[in-house]
């Protein structure tokens, strides 16, 4: 594949939607095909053969806004129709050329005004399932550029200069890492996407990985070429098999159009993609674990150093990345690391996509510049909390995350902001909850997650995260005292301070960040045993359900 | 090094080539071992003491290796699933929307605890930890078909269809 070839693969995928007078594209992503969108999309196929107008029905990836779904737009009129079934598709085949239907309008331009579409912008654009397409819209491009144009050196710069920072979590700048990975000795060495998304509510990778495979591989890719690697793997969830059999067909894909394989473009550069599957364990989503995962063995974590940057994989050089990161690398490349860099805030570049759930109007995916202040996300994007219902806080970062209160809305959203409230940007998850949410059960939901999750490998997160769920559990059902609240926070700084991996290191964030912020609904429980969101069984206190768990 | 000889198929079950199917292409090389056990699971349902076995014996792994990494993961479970499954997410935003409620009624109503399976094996009740469709808070898979907004009403009639067959 030259870069000659890839031009006329897009043009001749321009020249053949041309023939068509209109395309509808069709959300399939799980959220609107667990609303009937494949019984739709059939439907539109059906009445589009016999209409008069040429149409090309399109099946893609998510659009956004979920809690519309299911979700179709219009080309080249771009109507978004919203909560549509497969009994509108006749009305919609009619409407063409004319008004548009009127029960399915979508008023959601505030919900898009404010994006900006980074990572996401072929999601509702591409059939993910189709090279073409991706290629149709500049896919590929970077890489075959990079691969005749640039020096391994010229990449990782180039992505220094972007100030790219890692999107699982951690926020470490990427640049910095793949320059060390490209420095460290020997000819063998991996990169690794982590796609291993076990923050709950979270679902911005599976999105991408679903929606746009591809764009993960090119990221990679090009990874490989800057730290000089030449096998790769992707990581992900045994429970998301969509994204499992879509990114099977994708590298199928891309070994056919000669994109992975050997002698890539005519160059001497080699690269091939394995996937690996997880099997429900949120551990494995660090890094070490990871790796023990990649090798079949249990996924439990090593101290650092070594990190894996010099001894990963089977004791080589590994470069790891989150599906986001590989997933912003192809724009910067085709766009350079100027333009990436002039968006988001000071300190922290670019975009990120979120996933906005919970007592929210408008859940789904969004795509924000860094440094956009949570009210706007919340009260603009996401369209405020429904049902006359008053926002009390917003969960982000999962499990390692923290409760934000209603007085921090107007802080920018970005790695270190989010740090200083207490909470981490996390992979993505974005949480809303309102006056219905108990925030003691909320922080005894996080730590029972990570109490399940510890792997066990080192003491302070397997016993400290049981007694503090031990604890919050007391509180919650109303045989709380204060000496429990004092020691749940000790328990706190010990399980933070002591633990090994960034699993139990973050744990108490839950628990930290409400206490901080809503000290006084502790208070109440342990004091007046009352639960002012009506969560919490108090009547519990009596009975003999008591959850004493031993470590 | 000695060649050692890979054990021979446990029995006639075609699905035993599928197993070891994966295993060749992954060449029977250790690291294989969580792709085999995944196709096993596919396969039969669940792990067993003889594939768990048959896997290690095959990838030259120990097999309190193997058991190791079998006990570790949620995902593999060694007891065999019910005839449907119902699994009930309990991710954040679906704890947010009430999955806990709709856990304990499912539990009330089949007279079993999560992850156990009715005693007429009809009905097993599992609990996801997030599979991704947070949108559509809350979640449920009724035989791994998604169900989004899951009410109450429509569990426990789901659950009665199943008991009925």
């Amino acid at each position: 594949m030259t870069i000659e070839e890839l031009e006329q693969i897009a043009k001749n995928v321009k020249q053949e939607n041309e023939k068509y007078d209109y395309e509808i594209n069709v959300c399939m992503d799980l959220a609107c095909a667990s609303q009937g969108a494949d019984k739709l999309k059939d439907a539109l196929v059906k009445a589009a053969e016999t209409g008069a107008r040429k149409v090309l029905v399109r099946r893609t990836g998510c659009m956004g806004p979920c809690s519309h779904g299911p979700l179709v737009r219009v080309d080249p009129e771009d109507r978004l129709y919203r909560r549509v079934n497969a009994s509108h598709a006749e009305a919609i085949l009619k409407s063409l050329g004319s008004a548009p239907v009127p029960e399915l309008q979508s008023n959601l331009h505030e919900h898009f005004d404010k994006q900006v579409r980074v990572v996401l912008e072929n999601a509702g654009y591409i059939d993910p399932e189709k090279i073409d397409d991706y290629i149709a819209r500049d896919g590929y491009k970077a890489l075959l550029t990079v691969l005749t144009e640039m020096t391994p050196n010229g990449v990782v710069h180039r992505i220094t200069e972007s100030g790219l920072r890692g999107r699982g979590g951690g926020g470490y700048p990427t640049g910095l890492k793949w320059g060390t990975v490209a420095k460290a000795a020997g000819n063998l060495k991996y990169v690794v996407c982590n796609g291993d998304e076990g923050d709950p509510g979270a679902f911005m990778d599976r999105s991408v990985m679903e929606g746009d495979p591809h764009r993960v591989i090119e990221g990679m890719a090009i990874a490989a070429y800057a730290v000089g690697a030449s096998k790769g793997f992707i990581y992900v969830r045994a429970e998301y098999p969509v994204a499992v059999s879509r990114l099977t067909t994708a590298l199928r894909e891309a070994r056919r159009h000669g994109l992975l394989g050997n002698n890539i473009c005519n160059t001497p550069f080699n690269f091939d993609v394995e996937i690996r599957l997880g099997a429900g364990a949120f551990v494995c989503g660090e890094e070490t674990a990871l790796i023990a995962s990649i090798e079949g063995r249990r996924g439990t974590p090593k101290p650092r150093p070594p990190y894996p940057a010099s001894s990963g994989l089977w004791g080589k050089p590994t470069l790891i990345n989150n599906v986001e990161t590989y997933a912003n690398i192809a724009p910067i490349v085709r766009n350079g690391g100027k333009w990436f860099f002039n968006m988001g805030s000071e300190r922290s570049k670019g975009t990120k996509v979120f996933a906005l759930t919970g007592k929210i109007a408008n859940t789904g995916l969004v795509e924000v510049p860094m440094g956009i202040k949570l009210r706007e996300i919340i009260e603009e994007i996401g369209g405020g909390v429904p049902d006359g219902h008053t926002f009390k806080a917003v969960q982000t970062g999962g499990p390692s995350g923290g409760c934000i209160p209603a007085d921090m809305l107007d802080v920018g959203v970005s790695y270190d902001a989010l740090l200083k409230m207490g909470s981490i940007m996390g992979s993505g998850g974005m949480i809303v909850m309102d006056d219905t949410s108990c925030m003691v059960n909320v922080a005894r939901f996080f730590i029972e997650f990570c109490m399940t999750e510890s792997c066990g490998k080192c003491i302070p997160c397997r016993a400290g995260t049981a007694q503090m769920f031990t604890l919050l559990s007391r509180i919650c059902d109303g045989t709380g005292t204060m000496d429990d609240l004092a020691l749940l926070e000790d328990l706190c700084s010990t399980v933070k301070e002591a633990s090994l991996c960034g699993l139990g290191q973050t744990a108490p964030n839950p628990v930290l960040s409400t206490l901080k912020y809503f000290r006084n609904e502790y208070i109440e429980h342990i004091v007046n045993k009352r639960c002012r969101a009506g969560v919490c069984n108090m009547q519990a206190a009596e009975s003999d359900i008591q959850s004493e768990v031993v470590a | 090094m000695p060649v050692i000889a890979p054990p021979p198929l446990p029995s006639d079950d075609k699905r035993w080539k599928i197993v070891n199917g994966t295993m060749r292409k992954n060449g029977f090389a250790r690291h294989a071992l969580i792709e085999a056990l995944h196709t096993v699971q596919s396969s039969f349902g669940y792990l067993d003491d003889d594939s768990i076995r048959f896997v290690a014996l095959s990838l030259h792994v120990p097999l309190s290796q193997a058991y190791g990494v079998a006990t570790f993961y949620h995902y593999f479970t060694l007891k065999p699933p019910g005839k449907h499954t119902l699994t009930v997410c309990a991710g954040t935003a679906c704890y947010i929307k009430g999955a806990d409620k709709l856990i304990a009624a499912a539990e009330k109503r089949l007279c079993i605890k999560q992850g156990q399976t009715t005693p007429d094996g009809q009905v097993s009740l599992m609990v996801a930890r997030c599979v991704g469709a947070c949108s559509r808070a809350p979640v449920a898979l009724c035989d791994g078909e998604v169900a989004g907004e899951f009410t109450e009403k429509q569990m426990l009639e789901q659950l009665e269809r199943w008991k009925a067959e």
